[in-house]
């Protein structure tokens, strides 16, 4: 994560590679929007409501726990949660991809999903299937719980910090993350998530620290 | 507005615009309409018809189909897989014929009136319309609404009905609620991205100064004081 403890204003931190680098998958012009608009836009409005409150100097992590409040969102909190779930979640989007992605996982995340979903296949199938059937905006998630890789799907910002298990993987599915490239094609622009953007060293580099913070 | 299925079919149809799909130009263009009403409405109507086949959810209207499926307020399990199917159909409908070529301008009449008396101007309730349409987070829709004021207070008399503004996220819809939709806004990224990206401020002002139908509000209105008159309420009266 980009914030460290002591800094007034949070940054807009930059996906791991440059905006045309998805091409053709996800296009420059996505990333310019989703990225510079949406995500930017987040990132300035948070800034504006915790300069001067007590929110100022904690980490992107503490902020939301905190306004989170185990399910009783303080009310001087609630109009910027949503503004901080949605950075945390856009942060972990563009690290859920890369260049070249796509392909098969391998090592403990192989032998997780196949123990717990039969195999790569079915894991990947509900993992669409979530995708699809969050009606409206949202996002669809991989998580490590109890041992296990879960697949869970979310509704507008919210997110899986909150509940108690590690995300490894997400994918947005507000209109705004595929509109310009796939139009109303949400299962095509999940399909080429899937095949071609996904970024499983990324699941196993989070499954690792998942596992070593459970321990 | 008229529902588009009658008693007897078993498939409702996707109802058109009442315009052409370049009529919007520039304020909305083709290319969204074409995706908006030929992809995604069509999308809806073709999921519902697949849906009611053979249940005894044929035959119904739209409005019937889903004021039973809410069944004030505890859908009935059979229905609630569907309801997120019935309720997109009757907002878009009703977003189309919220719209018209040549729209915007200011309101006249009843509609005015009633306006200034529970706004104050035509510009603050216009504001606080916007102001709906752009915090409601996510997807959703921005209505205008009139509400009898027996809906809160039994023994209420007309001059307490009035004018409102709600928002409703994803499909909610207010045909089940004690209020009569006049006029909505449909603030799903589908319904503005291809023209305005990410810009809702934008495609909301333009929708209030360039498209909003004043006509199709009076209308609504008088319809919605005429069965307030009789005491209609959709939601009891299935």
């Amino acid at each position: 994560m980009s914030s460290s403890s002591s800094p007034v204003q949070l940054e807009l931190k930059a996906p791991p590679y440059p905006l045309d680098a998805l091409e053709p998958y996800m296009s420059q012009k996505t990333l310019e929007f989703h990225w510079g608009k949406h995500h930017r836009g987040y990132v300035d409005n948070l800034n504006k409501q915790i300069v001067g409150t007590d929110l100022h100097g904690l980490t992107l992590e503490e902020i939301i726990v905190k306004s989170y409040n185990n399910g009783n969102p303080l009310p001087t909190f609630n109009n910027a949660a949503q503004a901080w779930f949605s950075i945390w979640n856009h942060d972990f989007f563009w690290s859920s991809m890369k260049p070249g992605g796509g392909g098969r996982p391998s090592g403990l995340v192989l032998e997780l999903i196949e123990r717990e979903f039969g195999s790569v296949e079915a894991l990947l199938n509900e993992f669409k299937q979530a995708a699809l059937t969050q009606f409206g905006s949202g996002w669809a998630w991989l998580g490590y719980k109890d041992g296990k890789i879960v697949v869970e799907k979310t509704a507008n910002a919210v997110n899986p910090l909150v509940a108690d298990y590690h995300p490894l993987l997400t994918v947005d599915v507000w209109e705004h993350a595929y509109y310009l490239d796939y139009q109303n094609r949400r299962p095509d622009f999940v399909s080429t998530f899937i095949e071609n953007l996904l970024s499983w060293d990324a699941v196993s580099e989070r499954l690792e620290e998942a596992i070593a913070k459970a321990a």
